[in-house]
């Protein structure tokens, strides 16, 4: 699994700054293809603020990205879409007042030619999303629905698909299950397993010791700001990784 | 039993799209209706029918613009102050004897560049709401129009530039009398409202408007320079505020100081009528225009009946709540919590 032939985003010596503030400091982070990585930390330990980096949200202030072995400087979210890495985020950053289609393919909508005029191409917006909710196994009346008609389960399953719309090669997913109802949690994580088999490398930030035991392969630890420890799951348990929140070895 | 509460619970879920859509109309239809049981020989006269139409004309483009702006979750109070600013940069211009295609054109450049002002200030100048922007180029704008008149009416239009105010559709060789022309203006705001709903609703920067209005963080997120489009809502509410200054100059042949004063109020109540939400993210061109006729149509009823313009204000005022309070109950019904 954990062979360099199938590495798929490296980060290396991620520092970042806010002021006089040191939110990361020499943060090392590595995903393989088919490969959940759980990042898990205390609040304020910089998990949001590296996965802010590793998305083009923020530019850190020394350190380097490699993507597919290839180092990346990203300017914008937009960055690393185009290279495939994808963020969902923890307020889930949805439109509740656009349906289902309008919101997985915001900001890149496909769009036909009328003449001289380049209009939404709304057929085709609602094929792809059937065809692409149907390939997720993700379960919704109608792609017409607006997204402030679903349940927190089915929002969450909307922003995994729309992470997902566009051949991503990484998957970042802040607090995947925080705001879910318990029975709704099994089925997003269901998710994550079959984004895993399809080969995609997906992060996972979470408090929840279940989600991270559930679906990752490996986890990590951030403590204030650094890397403070690592193991594949099978070589840990729950009780030391929630030392490891705490800052005990 | 349970299917068929399913049933009616999955028919009701397949109205509220409509009634969201097309309430608004069957308020008008309404209205109308009324409004004829009333004046049966007058109301739906030709005559009344265009007046109703001219009266409504340039309001029209100030609640048309004010509605993209508040589909974005924002608000622009300067709606009525670029219009009269407009209106007078093109009396200026119409008075020093420039050729009439460069007088028409003023108000609406004068009305794109206050838009971009105001758009700008917004953005780059990060301020904490665009209430407070266009608050300040409430006072701006008509003081500067008042600067470069003087503060005087400056009267007196050549018929080119009277022409989309004024002018008149001959429709004799329909059959019809003289009197049953069709008024210039009302062609425009066809014109201008399809341009703008096929904008709002086929386009992608459309699309992108109602998405900041739903979520601001979201459409940053999908790679949306939500700033830009900020930006460009502004400048078109602007160019229509132009498009308003100009039709006012065919209505009145005149630039006059108090132009436009407060009608940035009915042009939001408009947009609040016809179901715009405060918050962002709803309402449709359809009901703009229906709201901005629905104030029309009672203020010409409330006239031809006689009724004093104090009671216009009691009726419109309760409208403006009683539309909102409607809004409240669907948003109930249609949401989940």
């Amino acid at each position: 699994m954990s062979t360099t032939s199938n590495l798929l985003l490296e980060a290396k010596g991620i520092t970042k700054y806010f002021g006089t503030i040191t939110a990361l400091e020499n943060v090392n982070l590595k995903v393989h293809a088919g490969e959940c990585l759980g990042v898990v930390g205390d609040n304020g330990a910089g998990k949001s603020t590296l996965m802010k980096v590793l998305s083009g949200l923020y530019k850190p202030s020394s350190g380097s990205l490699f993507f597919q072995g290839k180092e990346e400087t990203l300017e914008s979210p937009r960055d690393s879409q185009n290279l495939g890495l994808e963020m969902v985020y923890q307020d889930l950053a949805l439109a509740g007042n656009l349906p289902i289609g309008e919101n997985i393919f915001l900001g890149r909508e496909p769009t036909k030619n009328l003449g001289f005029l380049k209009l939404l191409d709304f057929n085709k917006i609602k094929e792809l999303t059937n065809a692409h909710l149907d390939k997720l196994k993700i379960n919704v009346k109608s792609a017409d629905q607006k997204v402030e008609e679903l349940s927190g389960g089915q929002r969450q399953a909307v922003a995994i698909a729309r992470s997902t719309a566009f051949n991503a090669k990484v998957v970042i997913m802040d607090e995947p299950t925080a705001a879910l109802a318990i029975k709704e949690v099994g089925k997003v994580l269901d998710l994550i397993n079959s984004l895993k088999k399809t080969g995609v490398g997906v992060i996972v930030i979470s408090h929840r010791m279940d989600d991270i035991f559930t679906v990752c392969d490996r986890v990590m630890a951030l403590f204030q700001g650094t890397n403070f420890a690592e193991a594949k799951l099978s070589n840990t348990s729950r009780d030391e990784v929630i030392g490891w929140i705490m800052g005990k070895k | 039993m349970e299917d068929k509460d399913k049933k009616i619970e999955s028919l009701h879920l397949k109205l509220i799209p409509y009634f969201e859509k097309y309430g608004i109309l069957l308020l008008l239809v309404l209205m109308i209706l009324v409004m004829h049981i009333l004046q049966p020989d007058v109301f739906l006269s030709w005559r009344n029918v265009t007046n109703v139409f001219k009266q409504i004309s340039w309001q029209s483009m100030l609640a048309l613009g004010v509605f993209m702006v508040i589909v974005t979750a924002g608000i622009d109070l300067s709606v009525g102050s670029i219009m009269m600013l407009s209106l007078m940069i093109l009396a200026v211009v119409a008075k020093a004897g420039a050729p009439w295609f460069i007088v028409v054109l003023t108000p609406l450049i004068a009305g794109f560049l206050c838009g971009l002002f105001n758009g700008l200030g917004i953005t780059l100048l990060r301020m904490p709401h665009p209430f407070i922007m266009t608050l300040g180029t409430l006072y701006i704008f008509r003081g500067t129009g008042n600067l470069i008149s003087g503060g005087t009416p400056i009267s007196g239009f050549t018929d080119e530039v009277r022409y989309l105010g004024h002018g008149r559709i001959d429709l004799q060789w329909l059959g019809l009398e003289k009197s049953q022309y069709l008024p210039v203006s009302l062609v425009l705001i066809a014109i201008v409202y399809i341009i703008f709903w096929i904008f709002l609703n086929k386009s992608k920067t459309g699309k992108w408007i109602y998405a900041i209005g739903g979520n601001p963080n979201a459409a940053r997120a999908s790679g949306i320079n939500v700033n830009k489009i900020l930006v460009i809502v502004y400048s078109l509410c602007g160019f229509l505020s132009g498009i308003g200054a100009l039709i006012l100059a065919g209505r009145t042949d005149s630039g006059y100081p108090n132009a436009g004063l407060q009608s940035e109020l009915d042009a939001i109540a408009a947009c609040i009528i016809g179901g715009a939400s405060f918050f962002g993210g709803r309402g449709t061109v359809l009901g703009v225009f229906a709201g901005v006729m629905i104030m029309g149509i009672l203020r010409n009823g409330l006239n031809l009946m006689d009724v004093s313009s104090f009671w216009q204000q009691v009726l419109i005022g309760s409208i403006i709540v009683l539309a909102v309070y409607i809004d409240v109950l669907r948003r109930d019904i249609g949401t989940r919590k």
